[in-house]
């Protein structure tokens, strides 16, 4: 009997040349477009192939956001899965453990609480006045922390009991290996959610930068591109790098100036309890009208104006399309490293001519944080709703001395009349 | 470099720890760690036969642990804070070690900087967060303190960034496994430790009773597990740990639950133990007094009709704070344990007798600590369901950076509600 441990022992401790090649996937492109294509050399095939399929995937991007918020989610949510299902498919192989059946079922359950754990956190507060009305949902949410934390313990118990001899370290491999999956894909599409709820703009702008970085990158490469980036990916150039960062500086600022003018976008997504939909209106924030900016000298030289109507997002702008060409890219380098490590082309074959959806999305994830750290920090404050149910909840002499406090607050302010009764 | 692996291969799976058995006598391999025991205390026991010998050295240094145990509770919740960090990163050490050793990857020089460099990350968050939360008027007076608060958030993820991209740059051709999974082990490492030790900071800032009945049940089960699997021990309990035992088990079950109502009582009886720690901005230092809560006041309950024939009293009179002890014993004593089955199961799979050799007789810190990890989360989530609601002070402060028309709408739900309760007369005092 082959001892799985040393095995595997072994396996770590070879350099990365030692370890065979994993065997190419299989070409998944539809006969339709074969056939179609099958006059070109293979090069332009494979543009050809790829651009349609790029913009096919555009294309389903904007029904969806012509579908709405919800339809939204429900992308954001697939997507998660299937990277999810991706990365761990990729620890299967790399570990050679298909026969751990048990841990297939606990990977599957750990990301189940997971995501019951977050989509509880949010759902708890977008959704308040409906939460409200119905009695389990309201226990549910009370002690959400302690039934998330229970069914996750659940699982630990379970691995731990599962945990058999000869092959603890492939279990705790791939126990490690699920939870850092867990900690990448689903707080980062957890966070693309609230970026969501805050208002589609804040959802649309980040991800369409970072295509279009990725895009534009890609052409200016293509055309100019003479200078090595980096040893990692063999393929970017200095030259690329830079004309995309300006490209997609310029193109955040024009999209920004579209998109702005629409409530449907500007608006944070609410909840209507009583036509039970998600609704997208209000008088847009300040952010979102447009004022006077006065053009420095230099800008004033060379265009000839002097001041200038923008919307205060379209600077906001600048720093998202910064950090998607400046930073975003480090994340497609740790997939490329990732991805040399464990001697794998793509992370899977899903999209003909691109890889998997993994491939797709390995430079969104650092921006979906860094657009929810941005919008913390720089945009919004707390949620009022959220802070309304965490006044209620509070013990009756401590709603009173906050009630006090508040109002002292507000009639110092003078955004309280203190002689108003009632 | 060859022959450490080779020796380390040799150690079977089965017997690499929890390798005595309670029949044998010291009968085991011999283990590749070195004697730390300190020379005084070699002597000392010279005479004694290496069990017994092994017994007094675990002996007296449990002792020895619990005493600095009861003198840092002496020295107080800023003495105490400081222990947890430094528990923290020496269990951080610890496992990182276990990495480098498991992987040979000490030439990776630029990893263990990393390494370093994301406790810090991760530790500059947790604290900024909770620093904030507990210290707020002392941090809107100081100026840099005031910004570093507000964007607390951004800067930090700032900090964590620069790490992903120096460890991105530093990636090298042949090594890239290596050092992914140096990257992977760090990130489980700190989400471990880090998580863990500000969970019990945050208990400890709640009383320090909430962290000191946790531990000490925790350590009282180990105790009294030991003792009655030694004494009573017959049916293996699991594979993982063959020195674990049914009867040990449910004898350490009751037993934790019945010091856990004792502990409780002595305690709930003094401020210093039940009050929340608060920072006193006059006095720049840390003060436990208050009005005891509700929890903490003696109160009369009816003993079941079952429990009167047996124990003679109609009513009993008990904290409610000792009802939650229950629930905390429980927890300690049935659920703790799968804590220690991981640590076990961790050291199998990496062929390791302990996680380090600190602590003579006993292993290194993280083989202390390793039952606490899930106490300190499971006390954190108890608290926050089922005690205490959010913090007052932080809603007051969130609720001053709302727009004017939004403090409005939730200052008038807010009164709506009072009024609704019966709180707020229609005779408002200003």
């Amino acid at each position: 009997e082959v001892d799985l441990e040393e095995r595997l022992g072994e396996l770590d401790l070879r350099s990365d040349s030692d370890i065979p090649d994993v065997p190419p996937p299989t070409d998944s492109t539809p006969e339709i477009l074969k056939r179609a294509l099958s006059g070109l050399s293979a090069r332009w095939k494979n543009w050809w192939i790829r651009g349609i399929l790029t913009l096919a995937m555009i294309s389903v991007f904007f029904l969806i956001i012509y579908l709405g918020s919800f339809m939204l989610m429900l992308l954001v949510l697939s997507i998660q899965v299937k990277c999810y299902h991706e990365i761990i498919t990729i620890g299967y192989r790399v570990y050679h453990s298909y026969d751990l059946p048990w841990f297939r079922s606990l990977s599957w359950y750990f990301l189940l609480c997971v995501n019951y754990f977050f989509y509880g956190e949010t759902v708890a507060d977008y959704f308040a006045t409906f939460v409200q009305r119905r009695e389990q949902l309201q226990f549910l949410i009370r002690y959400h922390r302690f039934i998330s934390f229970a069914l996750y313990l659940t699982g630990f118990c379970m691995f731990v009991l599962s945990l058999v001899k000869k092959h603890y370290r492939l279990q705790f491999y791939m126990f490690a290996w699920t939870h850092v999956t867990l900690l990448i894909t689903v707080t980062q599409s957890h966070l693309v959610i609230q970026n969501l709820f805050e208002g589609m703009i804040w959802f649309l702008v980040p991800i369409s930068s970072v295509i279009c970085n990725d895009i534009t990158a890609y052409i200016f490469g293509f055309f100019f591109g003479r200078t090595p980036l980096i040893k990692l990916s063999p393929k970017k150039t200095w030259e690329g790098f830079i004309g995309g960062f300006f490209s997609t500086v310029v193109f955040g600022f024009i999209f920004s100036y579209f998109l702005a003018q629409h409530q449907y976008f500007v608006c944070p997504v609410e909840y209507n309890s009583e036509t039970n939909r998600f609704v997208t209106e209000c008088e847009p924030s300040e952010l979102f009208q447009m004022k006077k900016y006065s053009l420095p000298p230099l800008l004033q030289a060379m265009l000839g104006w002097e001041t200038v109507n923008m919307y205060p997002f379209q600077m906001h702008s600048i720093a998202l399309s910064t950090f998607a060409s400046l930073i975003g890219p480090f994340g497609g380098f740790f997939a490329s490293g990732f991805k040399r490590a464990f001697k794998i082309k793509d992370f899977a074959d899903t999209i003909p001519g691109h890889g998997g959806i993994m491939d797709r999305f390995d430079c969104q994830y650092l921006m979906a944080t860094f657009v929810h750290v941005y919008i913390t920090s720089f945009i919004r404050g707390p949620n009022p709703s959220k802070l309304l149910k965490q006044l209620l909840i509070l013990q009756p002499e401590q709603q009173l001395s906050v009630y006090k406090t508040l109002k002292s607050h507000l009639v110092e302010k003078g955004i309280l009349q203190p002689s108003l009764r009632g | 470099n060859l022959q450490e692996s080779e020796s380390e291969n040799k150690l079977d799976g089965e017997t690499a720890s929890d390798s005595e058995s309670k029949s044998e006598f010291g009968g085991s391999p011999p283990v590749p760690t070195s004697d730390d025991t300190p020379e005084v205390l070699n002597r000392a026991l010279s005479n004694l036969s290496s069990r017994w010998k092994n017994w007094w050295v675990r002996g007296i240094l449990t002792l020895a642990m619990i005493t600095f145990f009861f003198i840092i509770i002496y020295l107080g919740p800023m003495v105490l804070m400081t222990i947890v960090m430094c528990v923290q990163i020496k269990c951080f050490h610890e496992i990182i070690t276990i990495g480098y050793n498991v992987y040979h990857s000490y030439d990776l020089p630029w990893f263990r900087t990393l390494s370093w460099y994301f406790l810090l990350c991760a530790n500059y968050f947790f604290y900024g967060e909770t620093v904030t939360d507990y210290f707020f008027t002392l941090v809107q007076r100081e100026e840099p303190l005031r910004i570093l608060s507000k964007y607390h958030r951004f800067i930090s993820f700032a900090l964590y960034l620069t790490g992903f991209c120096m460890f991105v740059l530093s990636l090298v051709k042949k090594h890239y496994r290596l050092q992914f999974y140096m990257f992977g082990w760090t990130h489980v490492t700190l989400l471990i430790v880090v998580t863990q030790s500000h969970l019990i900071i945050h208990n400890l800032f709640e009383g320090m009773i909430w962290f000191i009945v946790p531990i000490s049940c925790v350590i009282c089960n180990d105790i009294m597990a030991y003792m009655f699997g030694f004494f009573f021990g017959r049916t293996p309990l699991i594979k993982l740990s063959p020195k674990k035992t049914w009867e040990g088990f449910i004898g350490g079950f009751f037993a934790t639950v019945l010091f856990g109502l004792l502990l409780s009582y002595v305690m709930s009886g003094y401020r210093c133990f039940t009050c929340p720690v608060e920072f006193n901005n006059d006095t720049n230092s840390f003060t436990v007094d208050c009005e005891p809560s509700e929890l903490f006041q003696l109160q009369e309950y009816n003993i079941p009709s079952v429990l009167q024939s047996v124990v003679g009293w109609k009513t009993v009179r008990m904290y409610p704070f000792q009802i939650h002890s229950i629930a905390l014993s429980t927890f300690a004593s049935l659920i703790g344990p799968f804590g220690g089955f991981f640590a076990s199961g961790f050291k199998r799979a990496f062929k390791i007798k302990d996680f380090a050799n600190t602590i003579p007789g006993h292993g290194g810190i993280m083989d202390r600590f390793d039952c606490q990890y899930l106490m300190a989360t499971f006390v954190n989530v108890y608290i926050a369901s089922f005690i205490r609601g959010p913090n007052p002070s932080k809603l007051i402060q969130q609720f001053l950076t709302l727009r004017p028309d939004q403090q409005l709408h939730i200052f008038n739900t807010l009164k709506a509600h009072l009024v609704d309760k019966g709180l707020l007369g229609r005779l408002e005092d200003a």
